[in-house]
């Protein structure tokens, strides 16, 4: 028999701003690598997604002509309205689907955006249905309550859906806490990530950080949205602790986002203006080719269910740094970790990584042959037995 | 008949407290009680409790009551010191055991260090400052060398020898002896008046490792089984060394595990026939040395490979063993007692050993003893550290930059 799930998504690579159209699209790349049948709904028909021919591709048509880049307004979550609209259009999508499409064995919805469609869908079809977390409102808010419209979706979601899989312990003891739901119901299934080699042609050069580099300063990278959830206020102080304590040392902040400005004005109150670069958005090459340049990686984030750039830094070879309330720290052991609000601590380990040679040659040799362990197939694997438990139970009701 | 060398390590070191860059030139208090995990006085009394007393306390009821049983210890300067600040009677309960004539005491470093790899002054120095100190505490010059960890080549071979010890004691790893058994005494290439005690890693093991694991298929491990197992030796391997760290009877293998149990229990049974326990001296006197053997390589007592890569395999390791001996002469110049003595408790070879990354992995973070979470964070303290150190010789109006030999 074969396997067939309907996913519900919100984006997909190359149209995506974060880890959550990475982690959607290599998990259904790898459960197609298994036989099983994948029809995943978009709310954005941007363009056709290249390179997807392993699952079906179904774009919620309607939402195309309000909103060119959907997945941009999901984050910002300020315009609560255009978000509630599209998620209508795709309930709708979802409703018209079941009525016309063979019935699946499981629905998958990923995050609160998709959890309405995904529970609405569960009550028509009798579907078995189950909550992935990539994050939850908690994360978002950088620690805080959140937007309670969100708030309330997410609990309503997660206390319908037959099994919840999160991304880390850290996100599935968020879970527990925050919405009361009981663990027995929650899978952790940790991310994976594929690593895109850069061929020779495809460099580029960031040239003001290679003369940097040549003149014995150390490249600090923070990579993601500018956002509260991302903790780079905390980021900068420590930044200007160590830059006082050791002065060879610049700090990229590669990402856009709400919190932009008063990044920058923060920096120059701090007297380190020069010392912080803000590249504005990157992606692609000039991207990965950050993380090779830096000499280390900060996630720095309040928050963070999982954090696959940490992952994808790792695999450069570069030592990375993250918070203790990081889900990937669970995978990535070969690494520094601090609590977000520990900036004289963060500010001593950016300098003793700046300043020894051993120390970056250990982390970065030792958390490569960890990440070779990883892989999407493992992940694949564990979303399976999910899948198979729910079936079975349903086969026996 | 057959002799038992029983050789028991007592050490601890001085660890360094969570130290920070913003530390460095504020306070030199690296030792100093911070945390739980690095209060050195919190950790000596526990072992003290769990291991120390009861273990010293059943040796003493066994040189007591068995004629024919001795037992030899290595006792660190750093041990020492600790041991004299934190828990003055077990100091005394220590010395009453060496009263009795029935222990001898191995030569070593004071700290506990790999300076014999690194800097001849600075080693003989250390091991002068030990003998010094097993007079003062006990009126004994001891006449056998131990080096840290087993730490063994043909170099220390003949520097014994020239120094006029007796013995040097290492470990009886295969690859070495080849079809020889460490059942023998031998000595290093060319010595005429020095010999080498092997240690039976096989045996020893059972005890330090394997005694608790109930995966192991001889679990549980009875005091009968294993003297079985030395009784089926061949008749004419007469002498077995049992090498291990004191701290195997209560703190690596706990208490409820019958360790303590079966350490009385076998060696009355054992010596209870014409078999005995015996100090180093008294096993030079009753074997003849068998055969010379060849180490040109370092051989130690850890893990699989027997080597030095437990304290110096990885780069952080390296970096570290070096910019800390690259400290010695402008350290030694300052003539500045407290920091040429914060230096030497740097060298310590634990610190180094907190740096290795071979057992930090997935899964595997449980069975890694360190008092950091990480190696990365032991790192930070040890090179805040000796960050610190450099400030200060800089202080003294010296250049204590690395580099400079």
């Amino acid at each position: 028999m074969q396997l067939k799930i309907l996913m519900l998504g919100w984006e997909l690579p190359p149209h995506n701003s974060g880890g959550l159209g990475v982690a959607c699209y290599q998990l259904s790349k790898a459960l197609a690598s298994y036989g099983v049948q994948i029809d995943f709904v978009l709310p954005s028909t941007t363009k056709p997604h290249e390179g997807v021919d392993f699952m079906n591709v179904l774009p919620v048509t309607a939402c195309q002509e309000q909103h060119k880049d959907v997945y941009k307004l999901s984050y910002a979550n300020k315009d609560i309205t255009s978000i509630k609209t599209i998620q209508a259009d795709y309930k709708k999508f979802v409703e018209q689907y079941l009525k016309t499409h063979e019935t699946p064995h499981v629905i998958h919805a990923h995050d609160w955006l998709t959890l309405e469609a995904g529970v609405h869908a569960k009550k028509i079809s009798g579907v078995p249905l189950v909550a992935h977390v990539h994050a939850t409102e908690f994360d978002r808010s950088g620690g805080g309550y959140g937007n309670p419209f969100i708030h309330e979706v997410e609990q309503h979601g997660l206390l319908m859906a037959d099994r919840i899989i999160a991304v880390s312990d850290y996100t599935k003891r968020l879970i527990v806490q925050t919405y009361h739901i009981p663990p027995e119901k929650i899978d952790v299934v940790h991310n994976s990530f594929a690593l895109d080699k850069l061929s020779p042609a495809e460099r580029i050069s960031y040239r003001y950080l290679d003369m940097l580099k040549k003149d014995g300063t150390s490249i600090v990278a923070a990579v993601g949205r500018l956002t509260l959830q991302k903790g780079l206020m905390q980021f900068l102080d420590a930044a200007a602790k160590a830059y006082y304590r050791y002065n060879r040392l610049a700090f990229v902040v590669a990402g856009s986002g709400e919190q932009r400005d008063e990044l920058i004005a923060r920096a120059a109150e701090l007297g380190i203006a020069e010392q912080v670069i803000f590249t504005g958005f990157v992606r692609g090459t000039a991207w990965r080719q950050l993380y090779e340049i830096a000499d280390m990686f900060v996630m720095s984030s309040i928050s963070e269910p999982f954090g696959i750039t940490a992952l994808e830094a790792a695999a450069h070879g570069t030592p990375v740094v993250m918070t203790h309330q990081s889900g990937v720290a669970e995978v990535l052991t070969h690494s520094l970790k601090y609590d977000y609000w520990d900036t004289d601590r963060l500010a001593d380990i950016m300098v003793n990584i700046a300043s020894s040679h051993g120390l970056r040659e250990a982390i970065a040799a030792n958390a490569s042959s960890q990440l070779t362990r990883l892989s999407w197939t493992q992940m694949a694997e564990r979303c399976l037995n999910v899948y198979h438990g729910m079936t079975r139970g349903a086969a026996h009701a | 008949m057959r002799d038992i060398v029983l050789y028991l390590q007592m050490h601890q070191p001085k660890r360094i407290r969570p130290y920070s860059i913003f530390d460095i030139g504020e306070r030199h208090d690296y030792f100093d009680s911070y945390d739980q995990h690095t209060d050195n006085r919190v950790i000596f009394n526990k072992v003290a409790h769990k291991s120390y007393h009861p273990m010293i306390a059943l040796l003493k009821r066994l040189v007591d009551d068995v004629p024919n049983f001795s037992v030899n210890l290595g006792l660190s300067g750093v041990f020492l010191e600790q041991c004299e600040e934190y828990d003055p009677a077990l100091l005394r309960a220590i010395k009453e055991l060496v009263a009795t004539g029935k222990v001898e005491l191995a030569a070593e470093t004071y700290f506990h260090s790999l300076a014999f790899f690194y800097s001849q002054f600075e080693f003989e120095k250390q091991v002068a400052m030990h003998t010094e100190a097993l007079e003062r505490h006990f009126g004994i010059t001891p006449t056998v060398f131990r080096n840290t960890e087993l730490a063994y080549n043909n170099d220390l071979g003949r520097w014994a020898e020239e120094s006029g010890y007796k013995a040097v004691l290492t470990e009886g790893w295969d690859p070495v002896l080849n079809w020889r058994s460490s059942h023998y005494l031998y000595a290093p290439m060319n010595a005429t008046k020095t010999a080498l005690f092997l240690k039976d890693y096989r045996l020893s093991d059972d005890l330090a490792f394997r005694f608790s694991n109930r995966q192991w298929t001889e679990w549980p491990l009875t005091f009968e089984k294993y003297k079985n197992w030395i009784d089926a030796l061949p008749e004419e391997e007469k002498l077995i060394n049992l090498f291990m760290d004191f701290e195997t009877f209560g703190e690596h293998q706990w208490a409820d595990t019958g360790i303590f149990d079966f350490v009385e229990d076998f060696f009355r049974s054992w010596c209870a026939s014409d078999n005995r326990a015996v100090t180093f001296t008294e096993a030079l006197a009753a074997h003849p040395v068998h055969d010379a053997i060849d180490m040109p390589g370092t051989v130690t007592w850890a893990d699989n490979e027997r080597d030095l890569s437990a304290w110096t395999g990885n780069a952080m390791q390296q970096e570290a063993v070096n910019a800390l001996y690259s400290l010695e002469d402008s350290v030694l110049r300052t003539g500045d007692d407290e920091l040429i003595r914060d230096w030497r408790l740097l060298q310590t070879s634990d610190h180094l050993y907190y740096l290795s990354t071979k057992w930090f992995d997935d899964g595997n973070v449980h069975a890694y003893f360190s008092p950091y979470s990480s190696p990365y964070d032991g790192f930070l303290c040890y090179l805040n550290a000796i960050r610190d150190i450099r400030y200060r010789v800089f202080e003294h109006g010296e250049r204590g930059l690395p580099g400079r030999g």
